[in-house]
């Protein structure tokens, strides 16, 4: 089977690239790596396809996501203030579509966060659908299946 | 005997931690008082278990809990409905672990006995060597009382327990208000988030009936809505009021304007609803229809707090379940109307994953609170937690209960006060 190692490469790229700046809170650059129609989706239920009709962990919109950027940069957020930080890790990276107008790309995440000195795991699928332009891309849908989407998670006050 | 006095010890000694305006601190974090508030309040009390309308139809389930113990709630053939303990009556293996669905039996996955949705034993593998030795009619899962009040489903280990409607007695007036938000349709589980805090459980009884912390913790939430809607939040100084419903429920109105969402229909549609306003009128209903929708949307103005696990809270229900003494788990089941327009159940779904949840705009500070103050439970030999807020400012509210100011901690010394007379209650053991 032959993998096009170049889309792969660049898709990699690309969402290591969002990673880093995720981990290392520069959100207002995260906000410009969206399509203005993209949709940042976290489910409650890792076998739902039709987000809008049922009730998700997130479901952002622009509006909504500049708003959660917002709120967790405003330092009014207490519970915001007291994550020390995050370190994800992105890997197992396939593209399973690729049309004219977006690539589907699906990869592993595990993603760390201290909050209090309490060391909390979190490992999800990623599914992103990507928009290829001039510049590059542009985020046009993401999902984040979490392992434990389903289960009694901790409140979570970053962005996966 | 001494066993005996040791156990009446742990009873006064939890009650009198309960004073009229302050709590001690111990109630959060003594796990010997946990133990004993499992045997007295949850297994002594009616427990709110889900919405019938997440077991709509014959053979639909859901797992739940009664304190610490599984329950499944079902629905059989003929509609009925069923509260079971999960325990296969053989060796005592769990026999559904599904969040919810439909079947057409319980099968334990162990040695396979199968269990109808009523709870009753069907079928044994290879019978024969039980000949003589049991009877499948004295064997079905354990079953327990349970009643329905507009469709809230509690459940009960008491079964001598008064009947569901004069537990709730003042409270029930306030469910038929909060059901309307279903705008005209019967109201229906939409989904839920569930999160846990390591905290003691009545840390979030309390937060229910506490406006006082809405302004200050949920400041960022508040910076997220447009002027009008960040007005309407502002509460604090409006004409609000907890009132003691008595059975340690209370209600705390936040926003009277929103009290009965079946009047002032006339009201102009306000700016975050003309989207759904605009979404509905496109579907072809009319502007009379639009108006009451847009206005169910907005959920009620009130939190209803029902001791000991569940609130109807302004626009969904919060049900707390204690895991440990200094774990709780908890739910926030979003509500819309079976039936309604799929613009209307949108909305309310899209306004819960705003602030609800684990990762809504304002779980998460509510969290944050919760942890610090058991945390800081933890700081001292002895200490008080204050429930006195306005406790000189009450007044008698037109159905004859205690009433003080909308921010006062009047509530929660109603849900306290049930607490001590229900731990001061001698055990059965
Ligand atoms: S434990 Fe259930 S069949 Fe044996
Ligand atoms: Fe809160």
């Amino acid at each position: 089977m032959a993998i096009n190692t170049d889309l792969l490469n660049k898709a990699t790229a690309f969402i290591w690239h969002e990673a880093d700046l995720l981990d290392h809170k520069e959100y207002q650059e995260w906000l410009s790596l969206w399509d203005k129609n993209g949709l940042y989706i976290v489910p409650t239920d890792n076998n739902e396809t039709d987000y809008e009709n049922t009730l998700n962990l997130a479901l952002d919109d622009a509006d909504m996501r500049r708003m959660r950027v917002a709120r967790l940069e405003s330092g009014e957020s207490v519970s915001a203030s007291s994550v020390s930080g995050t370190v994800r890790m992105v890997s197992r990276v396939r593209i399973l579509e690729e049309t004219a107008d977006y690539v589907v790309v699906r990869c592993a995440m595990t993603l760390n966060e201290l909050r209090h000195g309490n060391l909390v795991s979190y490992p999800a699928d990623l599914e992103y659908r990507l928009k290829p332009t001039a510049d590059g891309f542009l985020i046009a849908r993401k999902v984040v299946k979490l392992m434990h989407a389903d289960g009694f998670l901790r409140t979570v006050s970053f962005i996966f | 005997m001494s066993e005996l006095i040791a156990l009446k010890n742990i009873s006064q000694k939890a009650a009198d931690m309960v004073e009229e305006g302050r709590v001690h601190k111990a109630l959060y974090s003594d796990p010997e008082i946990f133990e004993e508030e499992l045997d007295k309040v949850f297994q002594n009390t009616w427990v709110f278990i889900g919405h019938e309308s997440e077991v709509p139809e014959a053979g639909s389930f859901k797992t739940s809990f009664v304190g610490r113990h599984p329950v499944i709630l079902s629905r059989d053939r003929k509609m009925n409905l069923h509260v079971l303990l999960n325990r296969c009556r053989h060796r005592g293996a769990t026999v559904c672990e599904g969040r919810k669905g439909k079947t057409k039996a319980f099968t334990c996955p162990y040695h396979g006995w199968g269990y109808g949705l009523d709870g009753g034993l069907r079928a044994i593998p290879k019978a024969e060597e039980y000949e003589g030795v049991l009877d499948k009619n004295d064997l079905p899962l354990e079953s327990l009382r349970h009643e329905s009040y507009q469709g809230l489903v509690f459940a009960t280990f008491k079964s001598d327990i008064e009947p569901l409607e004069d537990f709730l007695g003042g409270a029930k007036k306030w469910i038929d208000l909060f059901v309307k938000q279903g705008g005209g349709y019967p109201l229906k589980v939409l989904g839920e988030h569930r999160f846990n805090f390591p905290g003691n459980w009545k840390i979030q009884l309390e937060n229910t009936t506490d406006a006082y912390h809405f302004p200050i913790i949920h400041k960022s939430f508040i910076s997220s809505l447009d002027n009008a809607t960040a007005d309407i939040f502002d509460f604090l100084d409006g004409d609000g009021f907890v009132e003691d419903l008595g059975h340690g429920h209370s209600v705390m109105v936040m926003i009277p304007d929103l009290v009965d969402l079946e009047a002032d229909l006339d009201q102009p549609i306000p700016e975050r609803f003309e989207d759904l306003a605009q979404a509905l009128r496109d579907e072809g209903q009319d502007e009379e229809q639009v108006k009451r929708l847009v206005r169910a949307a907005h959920g009620t103005g009130f939190n209803l707090n029902l001791f000991p696990n569940v609130s109807c809270s302004m626009a969904f229900f919060r049900v707390l379940r204690p895991v440990s003494v200094g774990v709780t788990e908890i739910q926030h089941v979003a509500i819309g109307g079976e039936g309604a327009p799929a613009p209307f159940n949108r909305k309310r779904m899209r306004l819960h994953e705003h602030f609800q949840g684990p990762m809504g705009f304002g779980t998460p500070d509510d969290g944050e609170a919760w942890e610090r103050v058991q945390k800081g439970s933890m700081a001292g030999k002895d200490g008080w937690i204050l429930v006195n807020r306005g406790m000189e400012n009450l007044h008698t509210s037109p159905d004859g209960n205690v009433a003080g100011a909308v921010c006062s901690e009047t509530g929660m010394r109603g849900a306290y006060q049930k607490y001590k007379q229900m731990m001061a209650a001698e055990g059965e053991k």
